[in-house]
């Protein structure tokens, strides 16, 4: 008798048909597997002949994304800022604190106008969603959420309903009634709901529907009267933060702005991705359309705000400076698009010629972050909320 | 590492770098894959401070200074940095590099010699850069065992500029009631700490001492001053430290719970990319490439064209008539502006394009009584109940759409639109499952029609060059056309009462 040495083979369900066969370790794009001899066979021929493995697949994208480089540097041939030299220079801004609202314990995350130009509803860490008459500093409506930090609110267009949400994954929407003694609470309803934090919200051109973006990195618009889901946006690979309609009446479409760093268009209808921007260096925290929905600007924690125009499909300006280090959370433009607003994590707002790049004031005033800043509908104000617990309206 | 003998002391307090300029060796080697905010601005902060304290690329110079009985080691005046970072950051206005300054200090970098308060001031207050290991960006997140062994320490030292504070003097008491069990260990840490500082040199203990404060101002700030190790909860989970692993400041193992809840969302692990996402970003990108794009230089001046057109509509850039309410507590322009008598400039803008027309609640009831009164108004009518039904609540959908399709686009319809051949077959095909977008085609093909035809046809017309020049109001038979729905002229009346003698003032001024 000879000696016989045995391969040591481990048996068991195999990776790919699952059934238990003798297996064999073998490598596939540099991830292990154990495939039963079958299999190893079978896919061994499909390779050869699909030739699309992760590998050959991703050059693929890779050649396709310096090639559209190359295309859209084409048309890439002068500076926004140079066209606008001849663009008379704006005279000094003398914009001020006009109102200061009190009211809030605890860090205001997010503010939304409503249609009438001077209510406002805003939204704290301490729980509270709060409606003001912006105007004359009265508190209107109060209502405490379940859960703190809520990060999200906006105003029904109607001026009849709020919504919020935050770390309850979830964003409700309040009846607003002309009885202040009636209970906000007992008449909310759950309309949406996401895997992971609420990062933002916005009625669309109705009270009966709501668009919401997640830490779950999707977006979704929701049918308000049913709670059903209308849509779903996928394409974010990370939180999503921010999110804008476009202010076109005929216009479908929105745009979202992620941790992922990019600003996606999307439209509605479909669900699908439009178009994609990715030149930030770290999160984009806020996104916002030009008025007249051609372009639209963003915010992000490289300390940048860039504006994106999406007929020509790149980022067309970038409004940075040196003495700016820390992030900017939120922009909004004013009327005719000619002024940026955007506040920082330095407690500033800063505010700049859109169209030349400059910088044209830098405003004092809040004593802790800037976490949401908008612009009123009729755009006698701009809004901004800080996590020193007020809200400052100026104009 | 775990045991508290007092050789701990000597680790921790041992790797500070040297009281003068502090060392690029010493500085922690900063992870390429980190991706957390903070960190973005920490790493800014850090090249700033290094700048400088660099003397010989044009730093400040960090000098010894005599003050009454004593020498001041190494420390910088405020009014130097304030000129650095003006100079060396192209700030113009001295109140903003002041702003910028008291941040950096607030964050730990920097801090006056004699305040617990962490802000810059532009005159001779002293100044003094921190060690690069109390450094925000090592991600310290001190237990409350830690401050309370720092100002059991403190007590035992009898220096009068060592004295607490009387807010550390309560944190102190709160930590005594709170810790009462372990206050033995606590004490012994302290003492050990103590008996460790006692050995090193006077100059070298200042500076150490001071940069100890100042980590402890950042992480137990003075009652009002902003805590600028809070975080923003959505950005936690990226964190260098993610499950907040605690170092102890003092080599004592953690053996107390923090009291606080913490939220910790839940890690998300990076979804590495499949096949199938691949082949999505392939057609997103085929379809990129598909697009027809505009030149930067076009894009430009329609930009440019746009913001020209609506500066004078834009409080921001141009002056208000009659003031902007926010600025006046007048609400007069609200007023107007609801009011029925809409004002020359607003009249305008419906002239800017169809889109600012219907936009505008008042512009779109002027131009559909203009295609009333010319019995050719059902486009827009079809066009306006299109928009309202993409308004409505998912179970009213169906059957909205439905009395669309009869009143308008039916055989025999009441208000016929005329559609082309393709968009009226696209769109009965829709109609068989109706649904929010099911006249999608047909209200883009409307749209344009009416863009071209009624919409430039309104911009001609008397009633909306009546409205623009401002012309004054006849009696209704005095008017050309004396086709006035009776509508209108009611809402005529209600306007004119509404908005009374003001407007009417306004309009011979103007």
């Amino acid at each position: 008798m000879c000696d016989q040495t045995f391969v040591a083979i481990t048996f068991g369900p195999c990776d790919r048909c699952e059934k238990n066969f003798p297996l064999m370790s073998i490598y596939i794009q540099g991830e292990a597997a154990t495939y039963c001899s079958f299999c190893v066979d079978t896919m061994a021929c499909e390779g050869l002949t699909k030739g699309e493995t992760l590998v050959t697949l991703k050059n693929e994208s890779d050649s396709l994304k310096k090639k559209l480089e190359e295309e859209r540097n084409k048309l890439h041939d002068i500076e926004l800022h140079k066209v606008a030299e001849k663009v008379e220079v704006l005279g000094a801004l003398p914009i001020k604190t006009r109102r200061v609202l009190k009211g809030h314990s605890n860090k205001v995350l997010c503010m939304d106008w409503c249609k009438d130009k001077r209510r406002l509803v805003s939204s704290s860490q301490d729980g509270k969603v709060i409606v003001w008459d912006a105007f004359t500093l009265n508190k209107e409506h109060g209502v405490t959420m379940p859960c703190t930090w809520v990060m999200a609110c906006a105003y029904a267009p109607s001026g009849c309903a709020i919504a919020c949400g935050g770390l309850d994954n979830k964003c409700c929407v309040f009846p607003l009634s002309l009885d202040k003694n009636e209970n906000l609470a007992a008449k909310k309803k759950n309309v949406a709901m996401h895997t992971n934090y609420l990062s933002a919200c916005s009625f669309t051109n109705s009270d009966m529907q709501i668009l919401t973006s997640s830490g779950d990195g999707t977006c979704a618009l929701w049918d308000v009267e049913s709670s059903q889901l209308l849509q779903s946006f996928h394409g974010h690979t990370a939180d999503v933060l921010s999110l804008h309609l476009a202010p076109s009446e005929t216009g479908n479409t929105f745009v979202s702005g992620g941790c992922d760093k990019k600003c996606n268009v999307w439209d509605m209808r479909s669900g699908q991705n439009v178009q994609s921007f990715e030149t930030h260096d770290s999160d984009v925290n806020c996104v916002r359309y030009y008025p007249s929905g051609d372009a639209f600007a963003s915010a992000s924690d490289d300390a940048t705000c860039r504006l994106y125009d999406l007929r020509a499909d790149r980022e067309v300006a970038i409004y940075q400076k040196d003495s700016i280090i820390f992030g900017a959370t939120s922009v909004d433009f004013s009327q005719s698009g000619r002024l940026l607003f955007a506040g920082y994590n330095d407690y500033t707002v800063n505010a700049w010629d859109v169209l030349k790049g400059t910088r044209v004031s830098i405003l004092f005033g809040h004593e802790n972050r800037i976490s949401s800043l908008k612009v009123s509908p009729d755009g006698t104000a701009f809004c901004s909320a800080s996590w020193d617990n007020t809200l400052r309206i100026w104009a | 590492m775990a045991e508290g003998s007092k050789d701990q002391g000597t680790v921790v307090m041992g790797t500070a770098t040297s009281p003068t300029t502090p060392t690029p060796t010493t500085i922690t080697i900063t992870d390429p894959e980190e991706d957390s905010p903070n960190m973005i601005v920490y790493r800014k902060i850090e090249d700033i401070v290094m700048r400088i304290q660099d003397e010989k690329a044009g730093g400040v110079a960090i000098r010894t200074v005599k003050s009454f009985l004593s020498k001041i080691p190494s420390v910088v005046s405020g009014a130097d940095i304030v000129q650095w970072l003006m100079k060396n950051l192209s700030i113009e206005d001295s109140a903003e590099a002041i702003h910028l300054g008291s941040l950096v200090a607030a964050q730990g970098y920097f801090f006056p010699i004699s305040d617990h308060v962490l802000t810059l001031k532009d005159d001779g207050t002293l100044y003094r850069f921190q060690s690069p290991y109390f450094w925000p960006s090592n991600c310290w997140e001190p237990e409350n065992t830690d401050y309370a062994i720092y100002l059991c320490k403190r007590t035992m030292q009898n220096k009068a500029r060592l004295e607490l504070a009387d807010y550390e003097a309560e944190n102190l008491a709160r930590l005594q009631r709170a810790f009462a069990r372990k206050w033995e260990f606590i004490f012994m840490q302290a003492e050990a700490q103590v008996k460790i500082d006692r050995k090193k040199d006077k100059a070298e203990r200042k500076i150490l001492d001071s940069q100890e404060r100042a980590f402890w101002d950042v992480h137990r700030p003075v009652p009002g001053c902003v805590n600028t190790t809070e975080m923003d909860i959505r950005k936690c989970r990226r964190e260098r430290n993610p499950h907040r692993v605690k170092k102890s400041v003092y080599g004592t193992p953690d053996d107390s719970q923090s009291p606080s809840p913490v939220h910790i969302p839940s890690s998300q692990p990076a979804r590495k990319a499949t096949r199938e996402d691949v082949q999505k970003e392939i057609s997103f990108l085929n379809i990129q490439l598909d697009r027809h794009c505009m030149k930067v230089s076009k894009v430009a001046d329609s930009l440019m064209c746009y913001t020209e057109q609506f500066m004078e509509y834009d409080p921001f850039v141009a002056p208000m008539e009659p003031s902007n309410p926010w600025l006046t507590d007048d609400t007069s322009f609200w007023d107007l502006e609801a009011g029925r008598d809409p004002s020359q400039q607003r009249v305008k803008k419906w002239g800017f394009s169809m889109e600012e027309c219907l936009k505008d609640p008042a512009g779109r009831d002027q131009f559909l009584k203009f295609l009333e009164s010319e019995f050719s108004s059902e486009n827009l009518q079809f066009w306006l109940a299109v928009q309202e039904l993409k308004r409505r609540p998912l179970q009213e959908v169906a059957s909205r759409a439905q009395e669309i399709w009869q009143e308008f686009l039916a055989e025999g319809a009441p208000s016929s639109i005329n559609l082309d051949s393709h968009s009226y077959e696209r769109t009965s095909q829709n109609i068989k499952d109706p649904g929010r977008y099911s006249f999608e085609d047909a209200q883009e093909h409307i749209y344009k029609l009416m863009k071209s035809d009624s919409y430039a046809r309104f911009l001609r017309s008397n009633v909306y060059q009546d409205l623009l020049l401002a012309r004054k109001k006849q009696q209704p038979s005095d008017t050309e056309q004396g086709r006035r729905t009776s509508l209108e002229k009611f809402t005529r009346s209600v306007g004119k009462s509404l908005t009374g003698k003001r407007l009417t003032g306004l309009m011979q001024s103007s």
